[in-house]
């Protein structure tokens, strides 16, 4: 890895400014991503991370700052660039009355491969992504995990050097986002590059080699999941079902095991790389105050909680409300 | 890639490249194989309602047109309005469910193929199922006994023209349409008068002047006016007046919805 990292990068962006009449949707971004790594993008809805894809397959216009694509600007020849991209959208966007098959032969098409090769390449994706027996299934008859294994495995038609990866697995069950995460990783060992958006810290951990983390247009963080986690928190985190009220001196003699806490609704969570111990002594305090717990359970910290850390806003669509007045526009409906 | 001046733009040259523009027509024509039948009995089963009712029901009490009984006068120009009917349903509740709910345009652009293709590709599409909707009924006509003359094979250039140019206003509206719903104004506001006010039932020399000029405007009525005599062998040099309309209107609006089409998906 060190060697391809005194490569030229893939994709180049420096100062990268995306508006959208008045609202800036990403505001002065600087990343490289280098040949064979699997960078991240993270970030809750409206961070910015959409129009960054789009901007980097050149379907959205740069705003502002350079974006540069495999050494060029995707705008000069969008043509020639795109034809080495692969690009998997946040939308389902296959063609729902064509089958599997056709699906993946009208695409090849759009890359002029010739019908031969095209058949060949087709029948290896059906079976890279396990869809052999679906192949003559019209795709409105697919399941959502089906549909997006196809919108993979069409991405891959023209054997891209880049592949763009707009939220690959939201809304997929665990099978089915497992199983996008393993052909992802067998992708990335035979050399492709990639970038990736994602709300799920599971997927940015599973698959990123490093990322940043977006928040409101801007970068907040950047490195190796690993490091961020350590860098920030510690190990582990202490969840504590204390309802709400919770005395300071609880932690009277474990503040030295405590590198931060974040509450999480009437919960709290203290960060640590001493799990066990910080839990024996909050628990011991307790008992002396009787102060009710009415739960603890130490668990390993993740990228979810540096985010909460960074931004004080949670990163599931669905977890805790934001903040008041903290939230960006939704991003992602841009096309109607 | 001006972002916000479409005027300039109108008069900037597309980004076009015609081998995928004709992938983007043949995506669209591997749909229709599937499911042309049930297409076709659709488009069909309107004109023909139109050719036996009006033709020989109403056409036993109305005195003969130009000296033709009423079904000649009015079955060749229901070949054009078959088509223009075939293209508009095509280009709008077709191409906008392609391009707001199946997000096909946006799939497409994601390769080499550019925004400019595609809507070219689909205008084509657009012409080729009209302009075969038109052959097909002007079989049908010839089955009846009521295509008169050999010229009725030059037919489909009109046809075609026409279609083409119906593809391009329905891909404007399609292009600033907000919902399905809107397509009712479509119909109601422009086809459905221009149905009626194109000579197709009637000579337009019985209404009053004003209409008169508004039907000059309308494409239905060029194509209708070439048409006609093409069927009934009575070709005059004026069918070339009216294909020259149709052709330069053609290529005067033929930038206006690629440009309209980019502007409402690219952000």
């Amino acid at each position: 890895m060190s060697v391809d990292q005194q490569n030229q990068p893939v994709v180049l962006v420096s100062n990268l400014v995306k508006k959208y009449g008045d609202f800036m949707a990403v505001k002065g971004v600087n990343f490289a991503v280098y040949p064979g790594e699997c960078f991240g993008l993270l970030g809750p809805n409206g961070a910015g991370k959409t129009s960054i894809v789009r901007m980097t397959y050149g379907f959205s216009p740069v705003s502002g700052g350079k974006l540069s694509v495999f050494g060029e600007d995707i705008m000069i020849r969008p043509r020639a660039i795109k034809s080495r991209i692969g690009v998997i959208s946040q939308d389902d966007d296959l063609d729902p009355v064509l089958s599997v098959r056709e699906n993946l032969m009208i695409y090849a098409g759009y890359f002029q491969i010739g019908k031969q090769i095209a058949k060949k390449r087709c029948e290896e994706i059906l079976s890279f992504m396990d869809l052999q027996d679906k192949s003559d299934e019209p795709v409105e008859n697919l399941s959502g995990g089906l549909r997006r294994r196809l919108t993979l495995g069409r991405a891959l038609i023209n054997q891209p050097a880049l592949l763009l990866l707009d939220e690959p697995t939201t809304g997929l069950d665990p099978y089915a986002r497992h199983l996008v995460w393993h052909r992802l990783r067998r992708l990335k060992e035979e050399g492709t590059t990639m970038l990736l958006t994602t709300h799920y810290m599971e997927e940015a951990s599973q698959l990123c080699d490093r990322l940043i983390i977006m928040y409101q247009g801007e970068i907040v963080e950047e490195g190796h999941p690993e490091g961020l986690i350590d860098r920030h928190l510690g190990r582990e985190a202490l969840e504590l079902g204390t309802g709400g009220e919770c005395p300071d001196s609880l932690f009277d003699d474990s503040r030295e095991l405590i590198r931060g806490r974040q509450g999480m609704g009437d919960d709290l969570v203290l960060f640590t790389d001493h799990g066990l111990e910080l839990m024996d002594r909050v628990a011991a305090q307790a008992d002396r105050q009787k102060t009710p717990i009415r739960y603890r359970r130490l668990r390993p910290s993740n990228l979810e909680d540096v985010f909460l850390q960074l931004t004080g806003e949670s990163l599931r669509e669905d977890g805790a409300a934001p903040l008041p007045g903290k939230r960006g526009e939704e991003e992602g409906e841009d096309v109607r | 890639m001006s972002g916000n001046r479409p005027w300039q733009e109108l008069l900037s040259w597309p980004d076009l490249s015609w081998p995928l523009v004709y992938r983007v027509f043949c995506r669209n024509l591997l749909l229709f194989r599937k499911t042309w039948m049930a297409n076709i009995m659709f488009n069909f089963v309107e004109p023909i309602i139109y050719l036996w009712a009006l033709g020989f029901g109403l056409g036993v009490y109305v005195n003969k047109i130009h000296g033709l009984p009423y079904i000649n006068f009015l079955a060749p120009a229901l070949v054009a309005s078959s088509s223009m009917f075939a293209t508009t349903y095509e280009m709008t509740y077709g191409s906008f469910t392609r391009m707001a709910v199946q997000k096909i345009f946006q799939s497409m652009v994601a390769t080499p193929v550019s925004m400019d293709d595609v809507v070219l590709g689909e205008i084509l599409y657009g012409t080729f199922k009209g302009t075969l909707y038109g052959i097909v009924f002007l079989t049908v006509l010839a089955a009846f006994g009521l295509v008169r003359s050999g010229w009725a094979l030059l037919a489909p250039v009109p046809v075609a023209l026409m279609a083409a140019e119906f593809s391009i206003l329905s891909m404007i509206w399609t292009s600033i349409a907000p919902g399905f719903d809107s397509f009712e104004y479509f119909f109601t506001l422009l086809i459905t008068p221009m149905f009626f006010l194109s000579g197709v039932f009637f000579p337009l020399e019985t209404l009053p002047a004003g209409v008169r000029l508004l039907a000059w405007f309308m494409p239905l009525y060029h194509a209708v006016e070439a048409v006609r005599p093409l069927i009934l062998g009575t070709a005059a040099s004026s069918v070339w007046g009216h294909l020259a309309w149709l052709a330069a209107l053609v290529l005067l609006t033929l930038r206006i919805p690629l440009v309209m089409v980019k502007h409402r998906l690219i952000k």
